[in-house]
């Protein structure tokens, strides 16, 4: 039997990015506000000091900052025609865990989406026909614009400090920055960091090819920085060391180095850890949420009641919340019925190892950040004609190797035996003369009816519950176009001076064994009317009109961008609904 | 007013009122000292140590395998979580799927050396003459290698290839990895491939295009410049 604790005004479940915004701004409004959080308490200084925090081992190897699969997993099948098994330790995506979330471990890559993102399906069908789209194409308009998130990604770029060349003011192309994006009200907080050798080369190339480079907008800031929220961050020192650990040097911008040492001061805040939410109770009706039920460590059932529920945790598991708790319909593909679940996505990715004459080239690649390098737009989205192309979308394509870690920096000439005398000599040769940019081509992928997410039949995690099913394949437009994309990086590569190339293009099936970026979205997405979407524009869930929920889930399709920069700012644009709308006048902010 | 910690393993489970945080926590990496076997009995070590220094033979640019302390990181990561699949989802039914479903099988990496090692001596003793691995000259430990390798050397009751691409992946870990782990021996490995180590700072180097970084390479606790 669950004990009982007293109300509180907001639950929030999942103290990550969303949930830390969140959190920081309704307390900003008087509101009392308890945040749960299944993993540890996470802080810079205990967690990830400058003595151990460099060790490839323990943190990108042994993942010891990640969810542990044995806490929650997820099973995975391509199609419905097979049965899905349980995911048993992480590869093709590596889920956060803890205060923080992803935004302790990530690469701090910042983006914003390209305005025709936003009206997606609208656009691709003005310009090219609605016969050109797949016919199981589910992409769809997202129910807001660029416009309305410019001012929230400016506030999420401003809260991390973010390092940019803006490309695009007010209208106005701006050299040296990306010519494509949307038009920013302000420059970036900070100027972009220094970029390495293959970085620069890569510039250069690009340039010689008629392209415009840029730097890639970071997180790993290039000066000292005090947020408007008072804190401060650090300047980055390149160490290598990145994506997969924490920042002992307070210079990647995560909620540890931005929001909490803020949030954990006000006397209206509390976090508890360790506490895991199964589920978000409803009333008689259905329609109201009640609070949520958690177990803590001890292994009790607690009820938190809360007149409003923010879910903030990550997309797969806000959700089989969801599910688990009975809110919405579940989806399902056979009858296309049901918004829980659809429109499941993740990222296309794919690259091509360099490799350069080791007596003329050194590109020191241990020198680096997670968000370090120079970047091409021309090929993202829709800013090019795909008329003759037989796809739609795209990505950016850059030199962003984040690292030279040498359990990682492997990569030899094809031929190469993997072992012994010769593999040695291989080894010493290229380790400095090599390009290896894994996340070198990077795309968006969009939705189909046949990727879903739902609850799987028969494996349990470890209170019983079924875990989140993936059902997810890649299609040929998705091929198509990761073919394109690094035939094109290929290029550039070549242009640098490459003395080899190896292409390694996205190929189905999709492999949950093989890495390619946490960015899973879709599942709980947003939309203008509830026969086509689980959330209204502000987050608020159509069917339970005091519950929001956050992050990537939202995403009706992906785009060739990271996400992290897109979730920032709709938690601000959402949190906005919620301070001048809801709070106010709770119920439905949009009537359709 | 914040919960003081008693050890960053229990750690506290009620938040306010500002940042939990005591000095001195932390968990810090345990340094692996050679000498004895946590996991393999001697003929196992002596096989694994055989083995490794063939992966990874010695020669003009590092010392081999054996040297490196490649065998003694095995056996204490074999001995550790690791070996044991400490963290994995472990729930059945254990079924076989598609490659793109991932490994499925119970066996831990401690159970498949276990295994693996004991079924290749027996069939070593069986094709050389009732040697078992360690008593094979160079060249024919390089060719029962190649053979687990390539898939045409079968060891009974053993899925040999996947045997074969654990044993290379933790004797490359084992070289590669920071030598707290009691492999990379003084930092052979990143000696010879010219990488500098853990220095946090690398501000002075970012525009240093083309050019060695000329920094003594260190890891988390060696240094040339610290007394021990």
């Amino acid at each position: 039997m669950a004990r009982k604790l007293p109300r509180k005004d907001v639950a929030i479940i999942g103290l990550g990015w969303t949930g830390s915004i969140l959190a920081d701004e309704l307390t900003d409004a008087g509101l009392n506000v308890v945040a749960l959080e299944r993993g540890p308490w996470r802080d810079t200084a205990t967690d990830f000091p400058i003595s151990y925090a460099q060790d490839e081992l323990r943190y990108r190897i042994q993942h010891e900052l990640f969810l542990r699969n044995s806490q929650m997993s997820v099973t995975f099948r391509n199609n419905v025609n097979q049965t899905a098994l349980p995911v048993r330790t992480w590869g093709a995506f590596m889920l956060g865990n803890g205060a923080g979330g992803a935004g302790v471990h990530w690469n701090a890559e910042t983006w914003r989406f390209l305005p025709t993102d936003f009206t997606l399906k609208s656009h691709l069908t003005q310009r090219y026909g609605v016969s050109f789209l797949p016919n199981d194409m589910t992409i769809q308009d997202w129910g807001v614009t660029f416009a309305d998130l410019e001012p929230h990604y400016d506030e999420f770029e401003y809260l991390c400090g973010t390092s940019g060349q803006a490309g695009n003011l007010n209208g106005e192309i701006q050299a040296g920055g990306n010519p494509f994006e949307g038009p920013r009200s302000r420059p970036y907080p900070t100027p972009p960091q220094k970029q390495g050798y293959g970085h620069t080369l890569f510039a250069k190339a690009a340039e010689e090819l008629g392209y415009k480079p840029f730097p890639q907008p970071s997180g790993n800031l290039s000066q000292a920085y005090t947020n408007p929220l008072g804190v401060r961050l650090g300047k980055c020192t390149y160490c290598g060391f990145c994506e997969w650990f924490g920042c002992a040097n307070y210079s990647k911008a995560s909620p540890q180095t931005t929001v909490l040492p803020v949030l954990l001061r006000k006397s209206n805040f509390e976090g508890r850890t360790e506490c895991e939410v199964t589920r978000i109770n409803l009333d008689n009706t259905g329609k109201r949420a009640t609070g949520v039920t958690y177990v803590d460590t001890s292994g009790e059932e607690f009820e938190q009641p809360a007149d409003l529920v923010l879910l903030c945790a990550f997309s797969l598991f806000n959700v089989q919340l969801l599910l688990l708790s009975g809110i919405g319909t579940p989806y399902d593909p056979q009858t296309g019925q049901g918004q829980i679940g659809r429109n499941f996505t993740h990222q296309v990715m794919s690259s091509a190892l360099g490799f350069f004459d080791k007596d003329k080239y050194n590109f020191n690649p241990f020198v680096a950040s997670g968000a370090i390098g120079m970047c091409i737009d021309e090929f993202n989205g829709d800013n090019f004609d795909h008329s003759s192309l037989g796809f739609v979308g795209g990505g950016y394509i850059g030199q962003v190797q984040t690292n030279g870690r040498p359990i990682e920096t492997t990569a030899v000439p094809p031929g190469t035996p993997a072992w012994g005398k010769e593999w040695k000599q291989a080894l010493k040769d290229n380790y400095l003369s090599t390009i290896n940019s894994g996340g070198a081509c990077h795309a968006s992928f969009y939705s189909y009816r046949d990727n879903y997410l739902s609850l799987d039949p028969t494996y349990k995690d470890r209170f019983g519950r079924p875990l989140v099913r993936l059902t997810i394949d890649f299609h040929d437009n998705e091929i198509k176009m990761s073919n394109f994309l690094t035939d094109k990086y290929a290029e550039i590569l070549k242009q640098m001076g490459a003395k080899q190339i190896v292409k390694q293009p996205r190929k189905g099936p999709y492999d949950v064994t093989a890495y390619q970026t946490s960015h899973l979205n879709g599942g709980a997405i947003m939309g203008d009317k509830p026969g086509n979407s689980a959330l209204n524009r502000y987050l608020q869930s159509w069917d339970v009109p005091n519950l929001f929920v956050m992050g990537a889930s939202a995403f009706p399709q992906n785009a060739g961008y990271n996400p992290t920069g897109t979730v920032g700012a709709l938690a601000y644009w959402a949190a906005k609904a919620i301070r001048s709308q809801y709070l106010t006048n709770p119920g439905p902010l949009v009537h359709a | 007013m914040w919960l003081l910690l008693s050890s960053s393993a229990a750690r506290a489970a009620l938040i306010r009122g500002g940042i939990p945080w005591k000095p001195g926590a932390g968990d810090p990496p345990e340094a692996v000292t050679p000498g004895g076997w946590k996991y393999f009995t001697p003929q196992e070590a002596l096989t694994v140590e055989a083995f490794v220094d063939r992966l990874i033979p010695a020669d003009e640019l590092s010392p081999g395998g054996k040297d490196c302390g490649c065998a003694v990181f095995i056996d204490r990561q074999l001995a550790g979580p690791y070996g044991r699949f400490a963290g994995y989802y472990m729930s059945g039914p254990f079924q076989e799927g598609t490659k793109q479903q991932g490994p499925q099988s119970p066996v831990t990496p401690a159970q498949q050396y276990r295994k693996a090692l004991a079924a290749l001596d027996t069939d070593c003793r069986g094709k050389y003459s009732g040697k078992a691995f360690t008593g094979l000259s160079d060249e024919q430990k390089d060719t029962v290698i190649k053979g687990l390798e390539d898939g045409s050397l079968k060891l009974d009751g053993v899925d040999s290839a996947s045997f074969f691409k654990l044993i290379l992946k933790d004797t490359q870990n084992g070289f590669l990895a920071d030598p707290i782990y009691g492999g990379n021996k003084d930092m052979a490995s990143w000696k010879m491939i010219g990488f500098p180590g853990a220095h946090y700072d690398y501000s002075a180097w970012i525009d240093k295009h083309n050019q060695q970084v000329t920094l003594p390479p260190i890891g988390i606790n060696n240094h040339p410049n610290w007394s021990q």
